[in-house]
């Protein structure tokens, strides 16, 4: 899933404190499970603004709404009546739902609440770690099922590189070498040999460096 | 073998010589001065001279230019590429580049993270890896194309190098990682500074199995170290680097003025051990900023005079 | 037993400190509370093995965050004891309660403007 977390409560006051009428908009994918953006986070944020304006003497109106999705039409269309009750929405989405949510009321300003990380897993309670760079051209069927795109710090495909050192990289002892795990899975599975196989360099077009990602799919169209 | 290329340093590996090369960083400024003199320094005790590119990340004048007033100084750089900081279209402009300047030899490495240096906030670019760098300019000077597939008029005209690390994790693909260096293209290899000698001939021994030494030149690294102080640095942080309890007990057993010596001594002693072994091509010689002391290890390890080729 | 305890709070029971949420913390705040404590079982007797661990994380994260809007994080506490301890509560309620006189009303509660009493 997308991972986020929230950004500090001094930047979000500087960002939203321009306005009087403000949404704290949550969403209930994502951003809920790894407990940056959702309905629990949107309230006590709503509540620590409240109070802050509050003691500050700034009269503002804060409330507080949790979409099930900021990333599709149809969720975001169910702010539609009431958008223009407000001078400004915080999203707590990833940066997709702020984004989608910015093109869709134009004469809203559209805050971020939360910073988003990574395309990761939740490893264990409170820690996520990422596992994806969504390069679109998913290459962990040479690589043993782990990613050296997303896991390496220098994503060498053909590594690990000088700097691997008892099974961590040279970056940060507590970051797993992907190359040893790549290296310690080929010989669980009996296929070291593969390890010699040569990744050939790659084609990066679909990734970043191709420019904005489009997917389209004509067979689930209406 | 035939020469492939107008390398000197493939000349002597090619007559069978040892070859000595050595290393030179670059200034953090734009004043040459200071490699123009190392350069001087060293230029009657090795064949050819690597230079850095940004070592530890840290932002220093270009390893293409400090190359070209080496070349110009009549000496055979090795110039030294990173996958870091330059993608396909700059790794590839750059090799031609410094082809331009009859560079002729290119040492490839993906390079230090850059959170090691003075960029941490900056990006890397590690759009091919060193191993795919090799196999670029290889297809570059073989067969005389872009990546692209169009046509290079005037292909680059380089030995093409690798490094290799036969003491870091894990050891099981130490072996193949070479041999995978090998199928990529590379013609020399320089390795880590040795230190643990006996690791080192295990190493040896897996690459002689495998017949590698016979496919390519295997140049083994050396750092003397200055201090006992260097030699715990080394043995305790940097990562990838294997330094025997002896080595530091050794260098700890004398006072501290004469480290520096015994620091030489152990690497002349090391050197004349590992030229006994079996597919060691030649020497490596890194002093690190210490560039004076080059002269009298090459020298005490009978590798003076170099061959004129 | 009769034990005199300060009567200026309000309990609100909760079936463990387990259950107990930052914004419960903030709401009370919010409602004009000039100090909030959260008492649950002692430490390693939680019936449900963790509950009181997870409250006191959140005690010192909503802690933490009524410091930084400005309302102080030292108006919030997490006691410890067992049921059995009604002195121990008492003595608790009490030191909380002189703890809060001292820092006054709540800068919520000035703003708006509600009456100097201890809530």
């Amino acid at each position: 899933m997308i991972i986020a977390e929230k950004k500090p409560i001094e930047e979000i006051i500087q960002e939203v404190k321009e306005y009087g009428r403000i949404l704290i908009l949550g969403c209930n994918e994502c951003v809920t499970v790894c407990e940056a953006g959702g309905k629990k986070e949107v309230q006590v944020l709503a509540s620590a603004l409240r109070m802050y304006f509050l003691k500050e003497g700034m009269e503002k109106t804060i409330d507080e709404r949790t979409l099930e999705r900021q990333c599709d039409h149809e969720y975001l269309e169910e702010l539609r009546e009431d958008i223009d009750r407000y001078d400004a929405v915080l999203s707590l989405a990833c940066g997709v739902g702020v984004q989608f949510a910015a093109e869709k009321y134009m004469e809203t300003p559209l805050l971020p609440g939360v910073n988003t990380t990574c395309l990761g897993a939740n490893e264990q309670r409170g820690v996520w770690t990422e596992r994806c760079q969504a390069c679109g051209s998913c290459v962990l069927a040479s690589t043993a099922g782990i990613c050296p795109v997303s896991r390496c710090a220098k994503r060498v495909l053909n590594g690990p590189c000088g700097g691997s050192s008892d099974g961590k990289c040279e970056i940060n002892k507590e970051l797993d070498c992907a190359w040893q795990l790549i290296i310690d899975r080929l010989k669980a599975l009996g296929r070291l040999e593969e390890y010699e196989s040569v990744a050939p360099i790659k084609d990066w077009s679909t990734d970043r460096a191709g420019g904005p990602r489009k997917t389209v799919r004509e067979d689930v169209q209406i | 073998m035939s020469n492939k290329t107008s390398s000197k340093l493939e000349k002597v590996l090619r007559s069978g010589h040892l070859a000595v090369t050595s290393e030179c960083g670059p200034p953090r400024g734009s004043d040459p001065e200071a490699v123009k003199k190392k350069g001087e320094m060293i230029k009657e005790y090795v064949d050819s001279v690597n230079i850095t590119d940004n070592q530890t990340s840290m932002t220093r004048l270009s390893s293409l230019a400090a190359c070209i007033h080496l070349k110009l100084a009549g000496l055979d750089p090795v110039l030294q590429m990173v996958t870091r900081d330059r993608n396909r279209i700059a790794l590839q402009s750059d090799i031609l580049g410094a082809a331009s300047f009859d560079i002729n030899n290119i040492l490839c490495l993906s390079g230090d993270h850059q959170s090691f240096g003075d960029c941490a906030q900056g990006q890397n670019v590690h759009d091919l890896d060193s191993m795919q760098l090799i196999q670029t300019v290889r297809h570059m000077r073989d067969e005389g194309k872009f990546l692209g597939g169009d046509d290079i008029n005037g292909p680059p005209d380089m030995f093409v190098g690798a490094a290799a690390n036969p003491f870091a994790d894990p050891f099981e693909i130490r072996v193949p990682r070479l041999a995978k260096k090998v199928a990529c293209g590379a013609e020399f290899i320089q390795t880590q500074c040795i230190y643990n000698l006996d690791r080192f001939e295990e190493w040896m021994k897996g690459v002689r199995e495998r017949g590698l030494h016979e496919k390519v030149f295997i140049l083994a690294g050396m750092t003397p170290m200055k201090s006992a102080g260097m030699a715990k640095f080394m043995k305790n942080r940097v990562p990838g680097m294997d330094v025997p309890d002896e080595i530091v007990k050794r260098l700890s057993g004398v006072e501290k003025k004469q480290q520096a010596q015994e620091g030489i001594d152990i690497c002349v002693e090391s050197m004349q051990r590992l030229k006994e072994i079996e597919g060691v091509a030649g020497f490596h010689v890194m002093a690190i900023e210490w560039e004076e002391k080059v002269p009298e290890i090459v020298e005490r390890s009978g590798l003076y005079p170099r061959p004129d080729v | 037993m009769r034990l005199k305890c300060p009567s200026n709070f309000r309990i609100v029971r909760l079936p463990c400190t387990g259950k107990i949420d930052i914004h419960h913390i903030l709401r009370s705040f919010e409602k004009g509370a000039d100090g909030v404590y959260v008492v649950g079982c002692r430490e390693g007797e939680c019936h449900y093995t963790s509950g009181n661990f997870r409250a006191r994380k959140r005690v010192e994260q909503a802690s933490s965050l009524l410091d930084k809007i400005g309302i102080g994080g030292e108006r919030v506490r997490m006691y410890n004891l067992s049921s059995g301890e009604a002195p121990l509560f008492v003595q608790y309620s009490a030191e909380m309660d002189e703890h809060v006189r001292e820092l006054g009303p709540s800068p919520v509660r000035k703003a708006k403007g509600i009456g100097e009493q201890v809530a």
